[in-house]
């Protein structure tokens, strides 16, 4: 099909995005059309961080609403991207940079951080990142695993807070 | 209960007095008295004396105000004597009893005089009771769910109001057509009239039954947000087919119709923009108030009644605008404002809005026992009741039906169920029906009934049965519980990274607008609206932890308090000082804290010279006298400032550094060495040792242990046995060091209590020791960042405690001085060898 045969979207790769992701058809060629607006220099991946195109499919599948069918279809063993686990652990990577799958406190630390203004001295930050780390460690160590961080936001209703509508 | 019925008939005494002593204002009779209330002597109202009277009766002089006070005591009462007893009112709903005794109380009055003398009349209601509660709603609004639901609010609020009164209005006049109600001189127009003052939700009787029931947060803002939304369709409707009725069918035609639509656009439009405006008028308001903080709060109140009242006299939505300049101001206002002008505002709402409901609804039930407005029409007033609920419950669901394909989260069928249940008719209905006009309309007294019935109906039945239902049908409640700091940081996470992926999936969403909104604010709004220092201190994630701390420290102070105060008096006249300033810190300068709240509380231990040591029992004079304190307050912060600015910028850069884990935490435990070192020496010179040297090798030992990562949690026990082993000394040298520096404290010389830890406040303990708890099981259980341990709880006591010691450092020889200004040299540079330490 050419040079850019690589670039372009198969029907084959379409299905496989769609069972993986639970997009629609037209949903997929739409973000496809999105990805490649993005990915100016045609690499086929956004820029060096080689995010391609079934990367870029996976993260935003995160975002996906929650259908309530979606449990009658899927039987396959894996969860859906989407469900509030997987949801969930995609937070959870936003904090845990280093990928030990704990939360230390400098990593805290660095997403308030980002998240607050100038006027916060970093004492206050770590006094605000060591209460937060207070309040979800359950054993102590001075972390947040996964499974702390799942309890801690139990009662939060993340199906609709990270969930955006994707049109099609 | 004897009290329960001591106050029955109390109160049932005081409506006889006030009638008998309202009839007497024509007769100008001396009064028959029954009871002991009047203790003038007979006087005789002729305006002829003979003698001079040394009092008189002057009934007619107040007899206005006189009601007014003494029925809405008497509604209060009636309030009181409901809640003495919480079983009853958790089976039937406070209004459903408020209208109870509004029965019993109008069969008093209609027993002795014949008559309703007293009635909800609609001036009244809607001048004076109506208002308070729809400012409270607006400004107690919470706005993001609001205003994330507001494409679904609107729908139900316009096209369900239309839609109820349309289908209410036809289908009477269908049923009258076919016979059902007998003779009724009602034609199709005025049916639609009695429609739409029928169809509309009212938000009284909502916020009085769903108060009790604690649905969750979208289904309540859903119902909520209806009612007061539909009012600008009320209006509308009401308006227009008033105006129908008065021309006559015969001439309206497409003109006419055409100007009831747009009349609908302009009146809610123009309602909320007027809001809006009045809304802004009061931020402005609040900005320039700093001076007269005193009468702050009552500026909200008037603004808000005028924007009430101006709406009114332009025939806009009254209710509309209301909502809307409380839903535009709350943030700003709340900014702007003192501390305590903001809980004044916001007590004193609460206290019109609900003794505005209860009056509204003992009313109701007076109103009810009249004779002669009562007309009973069986056909008409079932069929209504009918077709009120049924075309309710098919409103509901249509309309959801259409949005559930819009919407993020759809909403549940249960939840349909309990909205299409909880629309309550209330007052607002009522006011309506009577304000209609009789010649116009021959058969009034038929629609007040009915409208009555279903008022009742609604608020009592309807409320009676909610509370079991929602339980049955196990309807999502709403979280009762304060959102932990994780979940508030995560929650602003999660808003980060929906207005990211929204960006990058290239698609214009929600969260987009609301990113878009809130830059637009921050950089145009706030700066016109909100007074600078308010502006520095909106960081939520701060704010948040602002008051998790001022929590802590509250409870901290209380807990000392209670365990005996003769510690309190016996261990440190400083630490009352400090709860004094304290006091005053937190309960007066909360809204000029800046972002540097910490140092406020540095302005503390300067008070600690006071060497006669005073119980403060009275925080709360404190506050009333600490207004104006602020200024010389505002040096010692200055000064606090300036030297911890140092300190903050170099952190800053090493903050950042990734390498050097914990490199925070280190600092401070450097700082913190370096500061009790220092006074274990200066104590070591004026006291007996306790060996210091020992601990500090100690301590440094452990550090040089200390692994950078992980390692923590020996580090912790091993400041725990160094704070142990110098708890006393860590804590007295402190005090007689600043009498080295030539402060005497008597009261401490004595009290040098060298072994108990306990002796110690364990937050004053804590603040000192700086290395976390005294208690042994809160040592056990410190987490590795220490400093977590006091930062957790007194984060401002911390800094106080070392930034007065670098203030006490004015007081020391230069030579000292120098090295103890620890806010300006950078650690990493290790500070000279005494320290010993890693770095």
């Amino acid at each position: 099909m050419g040079s850019r045969a690589s670039t372009l979207l198969r029907e084959e790769e379409i299905e496989e995005i769609k069972k993986e992701t639970g997009f629609s058809h037209s949903q997929i060629t739409r973000l496809y059309s999105r990805f490649t607006s993005l990915d100016k220099g045609e690499n086929g991946a956004l820029r060096e961080d080689q995010v391609n195109f079934r990367g870029f499919m996976r993260t935003l599948a995160h975002f996906r609403p929650v259908e309530d069918n979606e449990k009658n279809k899927n039987v396959s063993n894996t969860e859906p991207l989407n469900s509030r686990t997987n949801k969930l652990h995609f937070a959870f990577q936003l904090y845990d940079l280093d990928r030990d799958d704990k939360i230390s406190r400098d990593e805290l630390l660095q997403v308030l951080r980002m998240m607050v203004g100038v006027n916060i001295s970093d004492e206050q930050l770590g006094s605000i990142a060591d209460r937060t780390i207070q309040e979800a460690d359950a054993n102590g160590d001075g972390c947040i695993s996964f499974t702390e961080f799942m309890k801690v936001l139990e009662k939060v209703d993340v199906e609709q807070k990270m969930s955006i509508r994707f049109l099609h | 209960m004897g009290g329960t019925q001591g106050s029955v008939l109390f109160f049932g005494l005081l409506v006889i007095i006030s009638r008998s002593l309202a009839n007497e204002v024509p007769t100008l009779e001396t009064s028959h008295s029954t009871t002991n209330a009047t203790s003038s002597s007979s006087g005789h109202e002729t305006a002829v004396i003979s003698t001079l009277p040394i009092v008189s009766w002057k009934w007619h002089h107040v007899s206005e105000p006189y009601l007014v006070a003494l029925w809405i005591l008497v509604c209060w009462l009636c309030k009181l004597v409901i809640e003495a007893n919480h079983h009853v009112t958790n089976i039937i709903p406070e209004s459903a009893l408020l209208i109870c005794a509004g029965f019993i109380l109008g069969g008093i009055i209609w027993g002795a005089d014949l008559q309703q003398t007293f009635k909800l009349t609609p001036t009244v209601f809607f001048f004076y009771l109506l208002p308070p509660i729809i400012l409270d709603s607006g400004y107690h609004m919470p706005n993001k769910l609001f205003f994330t639901n507001l494409g679904a609010i609107l729908v139900y609020a316009v096209i369900g109001t239309c839609w109820n009164a349309a289908s209410l209005g036809l289908s009477l006049w269908g049923c009258h057509k076919g016979g059902a109600m007998g003779e009724l001189d009602i034609g199709l127009l005025q049916y639609l009239l009695f429609g739409s003052l029928i169809a509309a939700v009212d938000p009284v009787a909502v916020l009085a039954v769903f108060e009790q029931v604690h649905v969750n947060e979208v289904l309540f803002i859903l119902v909520f947000g209806e009612s007061l939304l539909n009012d600008g369709v009320t209006v509308v409707l009401f308006n227009v087919f008033d105006a129908f009725v008065t021309l006559g069918g015969a001439q309206i035609d497409a003109v006419e119709i055409i100007k009831g639509i747009i009349s609908f656009f302009v009146v809610a439009f123009g309602g909320s923009l007027l809001g809006f405006v009045f809304g802004l008028l009061m931020c402005f308001l609040t900005r320039c108030t700093k001076n007269i903080q005193i009468i702050e709060p009552g500026f909200i109140f008037v603004v808000g009644y005028l924007s009430y009242l101006t709406a009114e006299m332009l025939s806009l939505s009254a209710i509309l605008s209301c909502v809307f300049c409380g839903v535009c101001c709350q943030k700003y206002i709340n900014a702007n404002m003192n501390e305590n002008s903001v809980k004044t505002v916001k007590y004193a709402m609460k206290v019109f809005a609900n003794g505005s409901e209860t009056m509204i609804f003992v009313f109701l039930g007076i109103s009810a026992i009249d004779k002669t407005i009562w007309v009973w029409n069986t056909g008409f007033i079932l069929l209504t009741l009918l077709f009120i609920f049924i075309y309710r419950f098919i409103g509901v669901f249509i309309q959801t039906w259409i949005l559930n394909r819009f919407r993020l989260v759809p909403l549940e069928f249960i939840d349909q169920l309990i909205m299409g249940f909880g629309g309550l008719r209330g007052a607002v209905a009522y006011g309506l029906a009577v304000m209609m006009d009789e010649n116009k309309i021959k058969e009034k007294n038929l629609m007040v009934s009915t409208t009555l019935i279903v008022v009742f109906f609604t608020v009592i039945v309807q409320g009676i049965i909610m509370k079991p239902l929602v339980k049955w049908l196990k309807v999502k409640k709403a979280t009762e519980s304060e959102l932990t700091l994780i979940e508030k940081v995560q929650n602003r996470v999660f808003d980060h990274m929906l207005v990211a992926i929204e960006d990058i999936s290239g698609q214009i969403g929600h969260n987009y607008m609301r990113d878009k909104w809130k830059n637009f604010e921050e950089k145009w709004m706030m700066w016109l609206l909100m007074k600078p220092s308010a502006r520095k201190k909106q960081d939520h994630v701060f704010n948040v932890f602002h008051q998790l701390n001022l929590k802590d420290a509250v409870e901290y102070v209380s807990e000392g308090e209670s365990r005996g105060s003769l510690e309190f008096i016996r261990n440190d006249s400083a630490i009352i000082d400090f709860k004094k300033k304290l006091g005053e810190d937190i309960f007066d300068t909360m809204p000029d804290v800046t972002a540097d709240t910490s140092f406020d509380h540095g302005i503390v231990l300067p008070d600690r010279r006071d060497p006669v040591p005073s119980v403060s029992l009275e925080m709360h004079e404190q506050t009333m006298n600490g207004l104006r304190e602020m200024e010389d307050l505002n040096s010692h912060h200055l000064l606090q400032e300036h030297l911890y600015k140092g300190r903050k910028q170099h952190r800053h850069k090493f903050s950042r550094n990734h390498l050097t884990i914990n490199t925070d935490e280190d600092e401070v435990q450097e700082i913190f060495q370096r500061t009790m070192r220092r006074r274990l020496e200066s104590f070591k010179s004026a006291k007996m040792g306790m060996g210091p040297p020992k601990i500090i090798s100690k301590h440094t030992k452990k550090e040089q242990q200390k692994a950078p990562n992980g390692m923590k949690r020996n580090s912790g026990d091993e400041d725990f046995e160094f704070s142990e082993a110098d708890s006393a000394s860590g804590y007295d040298p402190s005090y007689s060091y600043r009498s080295g520096g030539g402060i005497e404290n008597p009261a401490f010389m004595a009290d040098l209590d060298p072994v108990v830890p306990v002796q110690i406040p364990p937050w004053l303990a804590e603040a000192e020791l700086y290395s976390g708890a005294v208690s042994p099981s809160q040592r056990a259980q410190a987490r590795p960042p220490l400093s977590a341990g006091d930062l957790r709880r007194l984060a401002p006591l911390r800094i106080s405690t070392r930034s007065t010691d670098s203030f006490m450092m004015a007081d020391i020889p230069a030579a000292e001085q120098r090295r103890d200004s620890f806010d300006l040299p950078p650690p990493p540079p290790p500070p000279p060898s005494k320290d010993g330490r890693h770095q």
